[in-house]
Order: structure tokens, then sequence, then C-alpha cells
């Protein structure tokens, strides 16, 4: 047989092997989560707060995790939405989306994007010193919306780069404002925004080196901005430090949980793509 | 005046306010970039200023203690890090990618993509316990044991190992891109010339797509130097420079996320850390940016 027929049969091994081996890897981490985890896990933990002794492994749940994490992410999902939204017309509506600035732009955001989470953490501990705050609830806000922002314009610029220049103008031919444009380029994009937001939120759920710095941890559910929030990964996290097994079994329980709900986030994800497609001028 | 130029006015009145706040909003957030690097350095500069750059940088000795901060360590231990995950995660993704692009059936496509999702979505602490659970006994009972006499599992190539699996699947992504935007005429003139599949996909496929492979695997580079909790987790957190695969490395985003506790406790330490997360910003920055633009030109390139 011939060389080149040899070195074909190797490299289709190889290449069988490795994208194999991107399924093992995926079995094998779900596979552990669930395995340590779905024993642990119980209505109990979900739904009460750490008591007393919970550290030692005694009982009590991970509620104030889920309760601060869900605010910190739904705080910031919400006003990175507020604050990317407009950035994302001003590039693609109000200025060609080829211009110099438009183009600079997108740069930026591509370097903020892969910019990581704990020099976030880092640089938004450097501000709220500035400005005198302890870590709190608003601190993880704060450094949330900064890691969001880049991943929400990013996303919905892709989709708003599509759009084509023909929709846009026969909506000016029409007498249209550019305003009054953004709103026909708002029904274009709207799955483009669903799908980003999900993906986005499940990204800043599991996060936990921006959080480190900025949120703190507590025992108690925050009820005010100012007092410091605990999150999911930083509960794993913690727990996992502790020398008590139980207190790592809930760990176990706790990561079990953060993946299920950064899994169901992707997935309804993109079930949403499909749903809100049908507005969709193609 | 006419109830319909009131109108009009109004119309057009918005228009310039909204363009305004939109305007105000993007230079903003192109700021954001800039204060960033100031801030950190503007935090950082006490300590440049009591040891100087290259001290700082090359110096190996770590007392916090006696005020006395060299990084040589921990930036090693994020370069080795770093590179290991890049040298088992790039052949990985590469070949799986020229399998899903060249010789897939269409199921396993269809089966792989969610998979890439799943994997990216994980957050990065389950990758941390994914690590102490799996990689860490596995290196320290099995794989270990071949090569040294004792090692505690907590090494830099555990480090390596999680690390590559939470690149795959960003490379392998960004290689389909790419690989996909390769003109199938060239591949069909080179099969009609008797190369095999895999000669295609070496000689035309991979050749014509290198400046693409370069930015993705820089792209990953800058994921990996930057991630922080799983390697965390995984790498033993000790301060000493690794000689071997089997001892414990100490990365900088682990230096930084260990000792955020105490550093408003001791003189300097906190500029010292400071210092640490602008040597990644600067270092990241470069990198992506570098990355990005070549990736832009190669779409461009491919664009008709």
């Amino acid at each position: 047989m011939k060389l080149k027929f040899i070195e074909e049969k190797i490299f289709n091994v190889l290449m069988i092997l490795s994208t194999a081996a991107v399924f093992g890897f995926c079995a094998s981490i779900i596979w552990t989560i669930l395995k340590t985890g779905f024993g642990p896990l119980n209505w109990e933990m979900l739904t009460s707060l750490p008591g007393g002794g919970f550290y030692l492994g005694k009982e009590g749940g991970i509620l104030n995790a889920i309760a601060g994490s869900l605010m910190i992410v739904l705080s910031s999902a919400f006003l990175g939405l507020v604050i990317s939204i407009p950035i994302v017309f001003y590039i693609n509506v109000y200025r060609k989306k080829t211009s110099r600035l438009s183009y600079f732009t997108r740069l930026s955001f591509d370097v903020l994007f892969g910019i990581p989470s704990i020099v976030y953490g880092a640089f938004a501990f450097t501000i709220m010193i500035f400005f005198g705050l302890k870590t709190s609830l608003l601190g993880g806000i704060i450094v949330i919306t900064l890691l969001i922002i880049p991943i929400f314009v990013r996303s919905m610029d892709e989709v708003a780069k599509s759009v084509s220049k023909d929709l846009l103008d026969a909506t000016y031919s029409l007498g249209a404002t550019r305003l009054e444009s953004c709103r026909v380029v708002l029904r274009q994009i709207a799955p483009g925004i669903a799908t980003a937001t999900l993906l986005s939120v499940g990204r800043a759920m599991g996060d936990a080196a921006g959080v480190l710095f900025t949120a703190g941890f507590t025992d108690n559910i925050p009820t005010a901005l100012n007092e410091p929030a605990a999150t999911l990964p930083l509960s794993v996290f913690f727990q996992l430090s502790s020398p008590i097994p139980e207190v790592r079994e809930r760990a176990y329980a706790a990561a079990l949980l953060l993946t299920l709900i950064v899994l169901a986030l992707s997935v309804t994800g993109r079930l949403l793509t499909r749903k809100f497609s049908k507005n969709r001028i193609k | 005046m006419k109830h319909e130029q009131i109108l009009l006015y109004t119309r057009i009145f918005k228009d310039r306010t909204a363009s305004l706040v939109m305007k105000i909003l993007t230079f903003a957030s192109l700021l954001t970039l800039v204060v960033m690097g100031v801030g950190l350095y503007y935090k950082s500069a006490d300590i440049l200023g009591a040891q100087g750059l290259w001290d700082l940088i090359a110096g190996s000795q770590w007392s916090p203690l006696s005020g006395k901060f060299g990084f040589w360590p921990f930036i090693l231990g994020s370069v080795y890090v770093t590179i290991l995950a890049v040298f088992i995660g790039v052949p990985i993704s590469l070949l799986a990618a020229l399998f899903l692009t060249e010789n897939a059936k269409a199921w396993v496509k269809q089966a792989v993509f969610p998979v890439l999702d799943i994997l990216a979505g994980i957050p990065s602490v389950v990758y941390g316990l994914w690590g102490t659970l799996i990689i860490v006994p596995w290196i320290a009972d099995s794989f270990g044991p071949h090569f040294v006499e004792y090692t505690s599992g907590y090494t830099l190539l555990a480090g390596g190992i999680v690390l590559s699996v939470m690149i795959i699947p960003l490379l392998v992504s960004l290689f389909v891109e790419i690989f996909l935007t390769i003109p199938s005429d060239l591949k069909d003139a080179s099969a009609s010339l008797g190369a095999t599949r895999w000669q295609t996909s070496r000689l035309v496929v991979i050749r014509k797509a290198s400046p693409g492979i370069i930015a993705a695997i820089v792209l990953a580079v800058s994921k990996a130097f930057g991630e922080t909790l799983a390697v965390l987790m995984v790498c033993g957190n000790v301060v000493d420079i690794p000689h071997s695969l089997f001892d414990p490395a100490y990365p900088l985003p682990a230096l930084i996320a260990n000792n955020y506790g105490e550093m408003l406790s001791l003189p300097m330490y906190e500029s010292a850390l400071m210092f640490a997360a602008l040597i990644m910003f600067v270092i990241i920055f470069a990198f992506n940016a570098t990355a990005r633009i070549i990736l832009q030109r190669v779409e461009k390139s491919f664009k008709l």
C-alpha cells in the first residue's frame, strides 16, 4: 500500500479519536457532577438558609447563594441590556456598519470580551475602594454588568450586522427617522437578543472570580444594595475546601444545581431562537 | 405652527436625543478599556515606584510580610500551564474540527454542537470540581507513579489538562468556522490531482487557514491565561518555580484570588496584587487585539 493511504488511515483514526475525546470529556464531566451531586441534593437544601454549624456539616441550605446569584445576575442582565442595546443600534443603524467608529467599537468589545473576570474583579474592586464601597450586592452587580456588556454587544451585533441595508433604506424612504428604523431592526434582532440574554445570563451565573472580590459572602439573603451577597459558584468553592465530607457533598449538590441552571438557560436560549424567528425577513 | 409640523419636530427631536444618548453610551463603554488599564496602573504605581518593573517581574522572592514581591514564579506558572493546555487542546481540537468539516456524517455534526455548547457553558468552578475529583486522583494514583516517586496530583499537569478541556469548545468552533471559509474549489483541485483527504487537509486546508488557526490559538491562550477558579483548585498553589509536570504551580489569577482577603492588611500587598492584574490585562489586551485583527482580515479576504 502506498504511504499516503497508510497516512490517511492513521489520521482518520486520530480524527475520530479526537472527536470522541470531545464527547468523552463532556460525558465525564456531566457524569461526575450527576454522580456526586444527585444524592445530596434535596428540597431542604434549596429552600433554607445556612443554619448554625452549617459549615461543620449540620443542617441548613444554600438559599442564600441561590438568592444572591439570582439578584446579582438579574439586575446585571437588565442594566446590561439597557446599556448594550443602544450601543448595538448606534454602530449598526446610526453609523454605517463599516465606519471606522463601528470597526473600532467592535474591536474594543472583542478585547473586553477576552479580559478575564478576575481582572474585572480587581478593577471593580479599585473602583469600589475609590468610592468607599464595601463588598456588597452593589459591587457584585457592578462587576457582573461590566462583564456582561461585551457578551451582549458581541452576540447582538452578530445578528444586527445581518439585517440587510435594503430594509433600512425601505424605512427611510417611507420617511422614518433613524430612531423609528431602530424599531424595525429591533423586530429583526429580537431572537438574537433573547438568545444573547439567556446565554450571557448563564455565563454570568457561573462566574466566580469577578464576584470573589466584590460581592463578598454571607449566610443571609441581602435586603439592601450595601449588604454583602452570597453567590452559587462561591458557595461551591468555599464548601469544597472544607475537610468535612458532609459539607463537601453539599458543594457537589450545589455544583449540580449551578450546572443545571446554566444548561437550562442555554437550552432555552436555543429554543427561543427558533420561536422568535417568525418576524424575521430572510 | 401647524399640527403636522410640531409632530415632525418632536420626531426629529427624539431622533437627535436618542442619537446623543447612544453616542455617549458607546464612547463611555469604549472608555472602560482605557479606564481599566489606567486604574490598574494607578493602583500598582506604588509598588512599581518601590521596586522597579524589572525587579518585580524577574524577581523570584515572594514574602509579603517583609515587603518583597517577585512575580517570576507566578508568571512562569501561568505560562507553563497555558502552554501545556495549548499543547493538549490544539491537536485534539484541530483534528476534531477537520473531522467535522471534511469527513463526519451529518448526525455526528448535529450531535457535536450541543456538546460544545455544554462544554462552553459549564462554569469554571464545576471544571475545577471535575478536576479535583477525576484528574487529580488519576495523576496521583495511576499516571504520576510511572514517572515520579510521589506526586499529590495537584500539579501543573492537572491544571494543563483541565484548562485544555476548557479551551476545546472555543477552539473547535473557531476552527470549524475558519475551515468552512476555505473554498471547496481548492479542495476539489487537490483531490483531482490524486491527493487523499488527509493530504488535502494538511496541504490545502490547514495551510490556507493558517492565519485563522494562529489567531484562534492566540484567543485560546488568552482565555487559558486568565482562567482563575478551575486552575486555582487543581494546581496546588505552591510559590516555587515548577521543574516538572508533576510539580505544583501557582499561576497569576490564582495568586490574586487566594490573597484578596489579606491584601488590605499588609503595606504594598494590594498594590502588588493589582500589579498582577495589570500584567494579565496588558498581556491579554495585546493577544486579543492581535488575534481579532488577524481574524477580521481572514474573514474579509475570503468574502467575495
